[in-house]
């Protein structure tokens, strides 16, 4: 044998064994130098692999692994000893670097475990994120939801819709299989059912109130679960198999305007709906914890809306039934108007055609009384005219009276002497006192004024009708007539609750007393003394007819003049006393000391005396001269005339007894004559009396002539009537600045 | 013509001068005076009415004829007609002495002279009534018959 330094390996080069070694050998080597390729080739494409030097030494050790292998294909059979050095420096080397690598690997597989670890954490808590985010997702819908519900329901005030909305919502939101409201009804013992939602037709159904189920969900303000077996969950018919979903069930406040008076609104006087809410059967769903919250808030938000709605009704219920009566009552008021109209077209119709032939056949009768008659056609004639005074007084009475009842009668306000109304009275009454032999006494107080502001010819109605009432009624004896201020004392006395008398600056209160002793009144005839028509039973009717509306009249008329009126009589034959206080306004010239006062008043105009009246006329006019001459001249005056101030100054004198002057005129002073006038006969008592003519009475010319001490002033043109009552009135009751317009 | 007639004819005129408003009730008035004392009362007035009037309108005319017109003389003649047809009862010239006046006030020309047009317009007219009103009481008279009193 050569001596080489080949290796002898220990087996036979074609023995099977070292075939199949061979054949490993050479695959080994093969994927192990596939390996780093692959590797290389995804490390490549992966750019965040974070350990790329174990990769380096991975791919290192494999490779020379690969080496190794590859290198023992060369020595299956003979083989150099370089093979043999090749080999065990790849062997070396592999060595060396697997051991590295194993010792590198002790470091990085603890981290790579961790890795993973954490990776699975993450996992863990994204999928724990994830769940949460849906949950608050579904919240934040359902609170969408919610204010969408709120929203439906509070934006109409009509009860229906807010409750159908209610339903309707609550049902898409929560996807629910039923929902029903069951409303309390009106005996208080029953729950109906008024809305639902699927099953219209149970609608009406009724369940007691007192269930134990319904006692619990109404004594508690949540929602609360119940029996899909109780009998306010089981709306639709019971039918084949299912599993009913959860039921909840809970309380809606219904509200009044009551409720809100007081803090508390949960007391025992609310009453209570019940609403119920069905899951879908055959599901797995149960309730949520937020979804019992929504059902609470909308019930709660739908109590509120219902009593909005229910004040609604109730304020447009009262409304309306306002609308019905305002218009009823127009109603009523233009019918009340159309009578009146009616009933005063009548009278005031019934007023001229009664009064026509009353003033016919009074004149005529007067007329005939004053011709050539037998006794007893006098006596008849004296009947016809007495009777047809009376109705005359009839008649004016009952216009008058109708004219008081509604209203439309105005006291005609003006100054007047009060004594002399009392003097005339007496004066009237007194013939036929003296007939019947009675006394007519009359005592006025010193403290009663002697003007008074009021309708004088009202109260002489008023004092003539009591008086004479006492005169008709009276068969002998004596008529006593006490007129008095009343003091607060007898103010207080005579007080009821509908005449307060309040004692003022302005005004004073007359009390009036006429007593009588004649007939009298039974007491239980008191309170129909002053109605109308009341027939007083105990009195004797000769002649006297009853009160008739007299007295009735005279009521109205006190009452008119802010008074009152009674009559007092101790019973039958004893005689009465009437009483009355009424107000009087306290006149300006209660302290003019009247010259020329004369104690009669006339009291009408009939033919006034001025003949022989020396009178002066100042005007400038000619024409207008001439007229008031004519009229002075009809009345019987001595007339001069002048056409200047100067003139009349010249001519003017004591006898003249009154002057006219006209002071209309721009330019001429009139008024500069009248007090020259005065300033001549100032001295002396009989001075003439001066009377203006103007064409205009406004206040600037009434002033001017109360200022230079013009007694009368008439506007003009002047007609014969309104000179004869100025000089009347200058000539009886002195310089007592007559205005007449 | 006959007295009744004549009476008819005058009732009915006075009263068409009524309703015109040509005279007023002061003319009445005026009616009234008239008695055995003063016969011929109203036909003096009347006539003093027209002599009066007459001046008035002449002075009026004049001065509105100045070249520069003092309203106050103006306004004291217009106030003498209106005093003096107001006394007679003459209703249509007076009003348009109270327009006349106010006119005045403003011191508007025009107007016066428009208003002055108007009272001779009025005037004449009421003058003319006024005449024939005399003439037939005067035939009434005449004829026997007494004037009728018109209410």
């Amino acid at each position: 044998m050569d001596y080489c330094n080949c290796i002898d390996p220990h087996l036979p080069a074609d023995d099977l064994l070292m075939k199949y070694q061979y054949i490993s050998d050479f695959f080994i080597a093969l994927a192990y130098f596939s390996i780093p390729l692959e590797l290389i080739y995804f490390v490549k494409k992966s750019a965040v692999f974070p350990y790329r030097w174990v990769l380096v030494q991975f791919g290192a050790f494999i490779v020379l692994c690969g080496a190794t292998h590859f290198i023992s294909l060369w020595t299956f059979s003979m083989h150099s000893r370089n093979v043999e050095v090749v080999m065990t420096t790849a062997k070396v080397l592999t060595a060396v670097v697997s051991c590295a690598t194993a010792l590198m690997l002790v470091h990085i597989i603890p981290d790579l475990l961790s890795v993973k670890t954490r990776e699975l954490f993450l996992k863990n808590k994204a999928a724990e994120l994830d769940r949460e985010m849906g949950l608050i997702r579904t919240q934040e819908e359902t609170g969408r939801h919610v204010r969408m519900l709120t929203h439906e329901i509070r934006s109409t005030l009509d009860r229906h819709t807010i409750l159908n909305t209610t339903l309707v919502e609550l049902g898409r939101t929560l996807a629910l299989e039923e929902c029903s409201l069951w409303m309390p009804m009106r005996n208080g013992l029953e729950l109906q059912l008024s809305y639902s939602l699927h099953y219209q037709n149970s609608v009406g159904t009724t369940v007691p109130i007192h269930l134990p189920v319904i006692n619990q969900v109404f004594s508690s303000n949540r929602a609360i679960k119940v029996s899909p077996n109780s009998p306010v969950a089981r709306v639709r018919p019971l039918a084949g198999r299912y599993i009913p979903g959860e039921v909840v069930a809970v309380r809606v406040p219904l509200l009044h305007l009551s409720n809100f008076q007081n803090n508390d609104w949960q007391d025992l006087s609310t009453k209570y709906a019940l609403m119920i809410l069905m899951l879908p059967s055959d599901s797995v769903r149960q309730w949520r914890a937020h979804e019992l919250e929504l059902v609470e808030v909308v019930a709660d938000q739908v109590a509120v809306a219902l009593s909005h709605a229910t004040i609604l009704e109730e304020s447009m219920r009262a409304r309306n039934l306002l609308m019905e009566q305002n218009v009823a009552l127009d109603a009523a008021r233009r019918e009340a108007e159309t009578a009146i109209r009616a009933r005063n077209d009548f009278l005031a119709v019934m007023n001229h055609e009664m009064r026509t032939p009353m003033h016919a056949i009074i004149a005529l009768s007067s007329l005939m009384q004053e011709t050539e008659l037998t006794a007893e056609q006098r006596l008849m004639v004296e009947t016809v005219l007495r009777s047809s005074n009376l109705l005359a007084t009839l008649i004016n009475d009952v216009l008058d009276l109708s004219k008081l009842e509604d209203g439309s009668l105005e006291l005609d306000l003006e100054t007047f002497n009060l004594h002399a109304v009392f003097r005339e009275v007496v004066n009237l009454i007194k013939p036929v006192a003296s007939v019947k032999k009675l006394a007519v006494s009359l005592s006025l107080t010193p403290d009663l004024p002697t003007y008074a502001v009021g309708d004088e010819k009202r109260l002489m109605q008023v004092i003539l009708n009591v008086a004479g009432n006492a005169v008709k009624f009276s068969k002998e004896g004596n008529i006593s007539i006490i007129a008095s201020l009343a003091k607060f004392d007898s103010l207080r006395e005579a007080s009821t609750p509908d005449f307060m008398p309040v004692p003022g600056a302005n005004h004073f209160y007359l009390r009036v007393q006429v007593k009588d002793s004649g007939l009298g009144f039974n007491p239980q005839d008191k309170p129909n003394l002053f109605n109308k028509f009341a027939q007083n039973h105990s009195l004797e009717g000769r002649g006297s007819g009853g009160r008739g509306l007299g007295l009735a009249i005279c009521k109205r008329f006190v009452s008119l003049m802010e008074g009152r009126i009674w009559i007092e009589s101790e019973g039958l034959g004893k005689g009465c006393a009437a009483f009355f206080i009424l107000k009087l306004g306290i006149a300006d010239r209660a302290n003019e000391a009247a010259h020329f006062f004369s104690p009669q008043l006339s009291a009408n105009n009939g033919v006034a005396n001025f003949t022989g009246l020396k009178v002066l006329i100042m005007d400038e006019n000619g024409v207008s001269r001439m007229v008031t001459k004519g009229l002075l001249v009809h009345l019987g005056c001595d007339v001069s005339t002048v056409g200047s101030g100067q003139e009349c100054m010249r001519i003017i004198s004591q006898e003249h007894k009154v002057v006219f002057i006209d002071v209309s005129v721009p330019g001429t002073d009139g008024y500069e004559v009248a007090a020259r006038i005065r300033e001549r006969f100032s001295s002396s008592h009989k001075r003439p009396l001066l009377v203006a003519l103007t064409g205009n009475t406004d206040r600037a010319t009434k002033e001017h002539c109360l200022r230079v001490g013009i007694d009368g002033v008439i506007l003009k043109p002047v007609s014969l009537e309104k000179m004869r009552s100025v000089l009347l009135e200058l000539l009886e009751n002195g310089p007592l600045r007559a205005l007449k317009p | 013509m006959d007295v009744v007639q004549l009476q008819r004819r005058y009732t009915e005129y006075l009263t068409s001068l009524f309703t015109d408003g040509f005279l007023d009730e002061q003319f009445k008035q005026l009616q009234e005076l008239q008695d055995e004392n003063s016969p011929d009362f109203v036909f003096e007035v009347v006539n003093l009415f027209f002599e009066d009037s007459e001046r008035l309108l002449n002075e009026l005319a004049k001065a509105l004829v100045q070249p520069s017109i003092d309203f106050k003389k103006v306004d004291a003649h217009v106030h003498q007609l209106k005093g003096s047809s107001s006394s007679i009862g003459a209703g249509r010239v007076k009003n348009v002495c109270v327009a006349f006046r106010n006119i005045c006030e403003e011191q508007n020309i025009e107007g016066c002279l428009r208003c002055m047009q108007q009272i001779k317009h009025e005037y004449s007219l009421v003058k003319n009534k006024l005449e024939n009103l005399i003439r037939l009481e005067q035939q009434i008279i005449q004829a026997g018959g007494e004037i009728p009193v018109v209410e």
